[in-house]
């Protein structure tokens, strides 16, 4: 929810006076001293982590952000200690499924608030709003219920088929989006003969592209991220996804267990690295959402 | 044969009430997944999660009434208060402290290059996108007491760290350190209020002879009080359901309960222990309502104080 948020628009800087910009130059390398330091600040426990997980056991909180020695090592362990390339596999396939039916579900939803006039609509709109007030704590133990009625409970299906009836956040969101689309484009393709699906479907998804895979992105990470689903419906660890696999490993390995560091450290590479990649990959529809929200908001 | 037809305008409107029930029959076919999702996930477990809370249950036997024991007990379990205190303390040090570093961040990023702001940007967003479980983890390792980053770093400094991870009176200031790490939105949100504040406003108090803090204080904050209100309540609603840091470092299996610290607590871990370790359903589901309640009771009081303080363009 809060990640999503990042989605406002962000304005160009206003062309300053000469005096404005004179000024800025003159401070410009204390900014810029101020922003690497932070930066390097930020940056530097994804270091640490990258550089921690091929120490041999016994040096990794030496904090030297070049291993003394290096042992890939610790990868061919953790595959031998955990079955982490299922725990691969059923991340993807999860969040893969969440982010598909969350978007799905979501904009078939938002068109039909965007689009129609009926009664009850913004009541129902309003309704939508105040679901995202509601803590997931409170549904949480009857929700579990329902899947455990359903025989579903210790299976994956609880961790992404909520979404397949769309999400209020993403709703409001592609709402916006569709909003923005002219009312012409729909009145034209009306006259033609279209029918209301067609509308949807060949107009306004192609149109809002971009927001549709903004809602994506932000839900794989969410679902990408989860714990606390995985740890009320995952019995079977053959079944766990990656963090709830890395919950596992720092219990076994860790503080309280083992203490073999070096595979907790290793885990946490391979829970941390695919949604880094994704979002480098996906930076350019970051931009592009901001980008047509701008125009259209 | 036009005196058969009924007049115009009738036929009008009934042709109208026609289209709009075919309008309003399609509408309603686009909006049923949520409706049906509505109806299955939200308000039926809540009707439920009510009922449930009146009751005993451990999911394999069928509940038993006991009225309002649940909420009674409530009030006297100890670890009930323990975990609100927590929670509420962690919410009041982790919510202002993260607001004050994202608009110091958003503020360089204000006055770098275009360019430059996009690249440190991203930086900045990076530690958003790492699972909460790894935060957890990380903090493990960064905040040991013999041996972490953290307390490394102060000892160049000539400070002796604390022992962040196993002393009580410093795991919630660790946590919030932590979690200062992950401000990457919030900085992206106030990037964007700070850049929409009309230059004009600065250049005519500067021509005034206003300080830079009277600036600050008289043109930024007033012309981005609504992404700091909105920031507010959504960094306070997230801090009250704190869990997946704090339960990955403290909690879990067995043999970490014996060190686990009751400083790291947090309400929603410890409705999860209710809830899915001790299968206490009924009591859980009292427990769920009460933090919708106090949530509720939050939000509405920011939003009070907010009407006096936010600055809404066009009012």
């Amino acid at each position: 929810m809060v990640v999503t948020s990042s989605l406002t628009p962000v304005a160009e800087p206003r062309p300053g006076s000469a005096r404005d910009v004179r000024r800025r130059g003159r401070r410009r390398p204390l900014v810029w001293v101020a922003l690497v330091a932070t930066a390097v600040l930020f940056v530097y426990p994804f270091a640490w982590l990258l550089s921690a997980s091929v120490k041999p056991g016994d040096q990794v909180f030496d904090n030297a952000l070049f291993p003394q020695q290096m042992v890939l090592g610790n990868y061919a362990e953790i595959w031998r200690a955990a079955p982490v390339a299922a725990w691969l596999v059923n991340s993807v396939a999860v969040s893969l499924a969440a982010a598909l039916a969350a978007t799905v579900a979501s904009s078939v939803v938002s068109f039909g608030f965007a689009y129609f006039r009926f009664p009850g609509r913004n009541a129902l709109f309003g309704l939508v709003l105040a679901t995202m007030m509601l803590p997931g704590a409170v549904t949480m133990i009857p929700v579990y219920l329902i899947w455990n009625e359903a025989g579903l409970a210790s299976t994956q299906v609880p961790l992404w088929a909520g979404n397949l009836f769309g999400s209020a956040f993403y709703i409001f969101l592609l709402r916006q989006f569709f909003l923005g689309l002219p009312r012409e484009l729909f009145e034209a393709a009306r006259i033609d003969g279209a029918s209301y699906w067609t509308l949807f479907w060949r107009i306004a998804v192609p149109l809002c592209k971009p927001a549709m895979v903004v809602t994506f992105v932000f839900e794989l990470k969410a679902s990408w991220s989860d714990l606390l689903k995985p740890l009320i419906y995952l019995r079977d660890p053959a079944l766990y996804t990656l963090p709830r696999g890395l919950k596992a490993l720092s219990d076994q390995f860790g503080q309280a267990g083992e203490q073999r560091w070096e595979i907790v450290l290793a885990g946490s590479v391979l829970t941390t690295l695919p949604m880094i990649i994704v979002f480098f990959l996906a930076q350019r529809h970051f931009v592009d959402g901001i980008a047509t929200h701008r125009r259209t908001g | 044969m036009s005196a058969a037809l009924p007049p115009r305008g009738a036929r009008i409107r009934k042709w109208a009430r026609g289209f709009r029930r075919r309008e309003t029959l399609a509408a309603y076919a686009f909006l049923s997944p949520w409706m049906i999702g509505f109806l299955l996930f939200m308000l039926i477990p809540m009707v439920a999660s009510f009922l449930l809370s009146l009751t005993d249950y451990d999911a394999l036997r069928a509940p038993t009434a006991v009225g309002l024991a649940n909420y009674r007990q409530l009030l006297e379990d100890p670890d009930v208060r323990k975990s609100l205190t927590n929670t509420l303390l962690y919410a009041l040090m982790s919510v202002p402290s993260t607001m004050a570093v994202s608009l110091g961040l958003a503020a360089l990023l204000a006055r770098a290059g275009r360019r430059s702001a996009g690249l440190f940007r991203t930086l900045f967003y990076l530690p958003e996108i790492t699972p909460k479980v790894a935060v957890g983890v990380l903090f493990l390792f960064l905040f040991n007491g013999q041996a972490g980053l953290v307390n490394e770093v102060l000892g160049l400094f000539g400070v002796q760290g604390p022992q962040w991870s196993t002393d009580g009176a410093w795991i919630k200031p660790g946590l919030v350190l932590m979690n200062l790490w992950s401000v990457g939105s919030t900085v992206v949100i106030y990037l964007a209020a700070l850049k929409s504040v009309p230059p004009e406003l600065y250049e005519a108090a500067e021509l005034d002879g206003a300080s830079r803090w009277r600036r600050f204080r008289h043109i930024t904050v007033p012309m981005i009080s609504g992404a700091l209100f909105f920031t507010l309540i959504v960094q306070t609603i997230a801090a009250l359901q704190t869990f997946d840091e704090a339960y990955t470092a403290f909690y879990g299996n067995a043999s970490s309960a014996g060190y686990s610290s009751d400083a790291a607590l947090f309400y929603l871990i410890y409705l999860f222990q209710q809830g899915f370790q001790f299968l206490h359903m009924g009591y859980a589901s009292a427990m769920a309502w009460l933090l919708f309640a106090i949530i509720m009771v939050i939000t509405l009081v920011q939003v009070r104080l907010s009407k006096r303080f936010v600055y809404y363009e066009g009012r």
